[in-house]
């Protein structure tokens, strides 16, 4: 976990960073981040117990108490990853933690909407690919460079492309992914759609 | 591409525009708040420096952290106060309407919208909450959204989003005696996969569906997010309609003429196009427990737990974590499992109906000593209404603990909490690891009416031999 924390801003095109693998599919937004930390008026406090009862089971063998992941930025998953509850606590834990973006198999909807909302971007690989990296990342520490505009990744000896919608692409490299400006701007537009929906005036 | 289904009608409808990045902005027509997931929010628009666009689209109650047993100001847990505090000064000064505890009408927000009329069909409805799929039953468009979006709704009153793929989910012929709504949809969550429903609406349609009242309706839409559908409906029909006919928000006179007209206009064509349809026998469904640590994992009451072999290669991974998590071997009955804790309650089980067929399991009879069993209501209403009717006295001859409305041990945010490695039976939606509140806690999910049947035994049971 990166002591200092400054959330991602503006334009995005460039991600490098040094890549922690979490094994396993449908890993849940409760284990991310445990209801009893939802108890907060901020997200400031929530990097720190990211994974807590996971982390706690594996008694310091969990890869975010790793040392050698401490300062890591890139992680990798497996399927179904950020499943079950709309908590924007998940990512927001995962971000103050210090990943900046996620390579996995597949993402569930809402918590990838919630990393796009948040500057996070989020990849996808074959499940093959995903092993291989998980694998390697093991054996030997990946540092990453994500170049977001050619969705491809390099590091010392692999170099590989990544997978990511072609609209969130476009999202992160505008600095779109922080909507409210963009929404803000068809403001007239929202005001006639509220005059013409037909049931505004009797609900 | 889907056309002409009811989603695609409702989202064009709500479409303000096409956002450069691809996506389309989209008009909120109800937008519901609670204490969890507003705060940061509220806090992004104080950043921001903007105000909320349309106070009287958005509706507050508070749901997650209210205590169940004693709820007089201050809450004992400050962290909990603190919530409650943050959302009543929120709402007072952005002039948004919020049903706050003994308004008569607090209560789970996804049981409360609906029983005060709110959801109506045709609207596009977001909450900060996974299981706003909920109010889809109505025929209205409604999804879980994140923080950050609920800024951006209280900002403009749209959000960024891709339109989803619509995947018909047909459910023939009818449930039979003794199975409910949620064995039907953990058995579709079950055949289809957790993650199936990831970039899709479902729209639950067919005989089964339609023999289903509102508040079944609402239990199998709530459950979509957990097949991984961001969004579940049902097309509105007179049943629907009726149900929001004379309450609190519902229109009234000339309007209710106008809307009903309107509502009657919308739904599917017969001739529309789905990018997927599934069928499913709803004959075939049996009462149905989970044995793991996602809803997906489930077996019919007379079924043994999965054998590894039996799994897709990709189910396996997850099913051995379960195993284990669980404490059950592969191969083993589900039935007559112990269980330790038993829980009625939640959005997908906490309606009036629920109660009733769960009293109606109860009635006469009495919990198995050494079980705690408790009963929380959905909201103040449906607790108003099952005084009423001398519900709460059948629940509390039998040993059930009589509650205060909230969404207490589903999530466990509050001081209902699941101790070591017990095992609960759950009328809620989710068995994740850890979900009900502690760590080590496990999670059999199922009815409200095998929750009561459990409750009786003190071992996971087949209600149908408690009713005739
Ligand atoms: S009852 Fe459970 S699932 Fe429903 S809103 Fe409350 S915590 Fe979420």
């Amino acid at each position: 976990m990166k002591s200092e924390f400054n959330p991602p801003i503006g334009k995005i095109s460039q991600i490098n960073g040094k890549c922690i693998s979490l094994i396993g599919n449908d890993i849940d937004t409760d284990r991310i981040i445990p209801a009893r930390f939802l108890k907060c008026i901020d997200f400031d406090s929530l990097g720190k117990s990211v994974f807590e009862d996971d982390r706690k089971t594996l008694k310091g063998s969990h890869p975010f108490d790793l040392k050698e992941n401490q300062d890591s930025s890139i992680l990798i998953v497996n399927s179904n990853f950020g499943c079950g509850s709309s908590r924007e606590h998940a990512p927001q834990a995962l971000l103050r933690w210090g990943i900046r973006a996620i390579i996995g198999e597949s993402f569930a909807e809402i918590f990838y909407s919630n990393c796009i909302a948040i500057g996070i971007p989020c990849f996808t690989l074959t499940k093959k690919s995903i092993q291989n990296i998980q694998e390697y990342n093991i054996s030997k520490n990946l540092f990453l460079e994500i170049d977001l505009k050619n969705s491809s990744a390099i590091s010392e000896d692999l170099n590989f492309n990544l997978d990511i919608k072609e609209s969130t692409k476009k999202m992160f490299l505008s600095g779109e992914w922080d909507a409210t400006a963009t929404l803000l701007e068809n403001s007239s537009l929202v005001d006639r759609k509220f005059k013409e929906l037909p049931y505004i005036k009797f609900s | 591409m889907s056309q002409d289904t009811l989603f695609d009608k409702v989202w064009d409808l709500h479409k303000v525009s096409s956002l450069p990045g691809g996506s389309d902005q989209i008009f909120i027509g109800l937008h519901l708040i609670h204490e969890v997931t507003s705060p940061q929010a509220f806090g992004g628009l104080k950043d921001k420096n903007l105000k909320v666009k349309f106070p009287s689209r958005t509706v507050a109650t508070v749901d997650h952290i209210v205590p169940t047993d004693n709820q007089s100001r201050p809450f004992k847990d400050n962290l909990a106060e603190q919530m409650i505090g943050t959302l009543e000064k929120n709402c007072l000064q952005h002039k948004i309407r919020f049903f706050n505890i003994g308004s008569g009408n607090q209560g789970i927000v996804h049981v409360v919208a609906p029983e005060l009329g709110l959801t109506q069909p045709g609207m596009t409805i977001a909450c900060g909450d996974s299981h706003t799929s909920t109010h889809g039953a109505f025929g209205s468009i409604a999804f879980g959204i994140g923080t950050s979006q609920v800024r951006d709704v209280l900002a403009t009153q749209t959000i960024a989003m891709n339109k989803l793929k619509v995947r018909q989910i047909w459910c023939e012929n009818k449930l039979s005696h003794g199975v409910f709504a949620k064995d039907l949809v953990l058995n579709i969550i079950n055949e289809l996969g957790v993650k199936a429903g990831v970039g899709f609406a479902y729209e639950f349609a067919g005989p089964a569906i339609n023999a289903l009242s509102m508040e079944e309706r609402m239990t199998i839409c709530n459950m979509s997010i957990e097949g991984g559908a961001r969004c579940g409906y049902v097309n509105p029909d007179e049943k629907t309609f009726s149900y929001i006919k004379n309450k609190l928000c519902a229109p009234k006179n000339e309007n209710w003429d106008e809307a009903l007209l309107w509502w009657n206009s919308l739904k599917s064509d017969a001739n529309s196009i789905y990018d997927d349809v599934i069928k499913f026998d709803a004959s075939k469904v049996e009462p149905t427990v989970t044995w793991g640590i996602t809803p997906g994992q489930s077996v019919g009451i007379n079924q043994q737990i999965p054998l590894l072999e039996e799994l897709s290669p990709n189910d396996q991974f997850i099913a051995e974590e379960a195993y284990e998590y669980m404490g059950f071997k592969p191969g083993q009955s589900i039935k007559n499992t112990p269980v330790d804790v038993c829980f009625i309650g939640s959005c997908t089980n906490g309606r009036i109906s629920d109660l009733r067929v769960a009293a109606n399991v109860l009635k006469d009879k009495k919990v198995s000593k050494n079980i705690k069993a408790f009963v929380v209501p959905g909201s103040e209403k449906v607790a108003i209404a099952a005084k009423k009717e001398g519900l709460d006295k059948i629940f509390k001859d039998s040993g059930f603990q009589w509650r205060e409305p909230g969404c207490s041990m589903c999530l466990a945010m509050n001081s209902d909490k699941l101790i070591g490695n017990q095992v609960s039976a759950s009328s809620s939606n989710r068995n994740f690891k850890g979900r009900q509140g502690s760590p080590s806690g496990r999670t059999l999910l199922m009815s409200p009416a095998m929750v009561a049947a459990a409750a009786i035994n003190g071992k996971v049971s087949d209600v149908r031999e408690f009713i005739n």
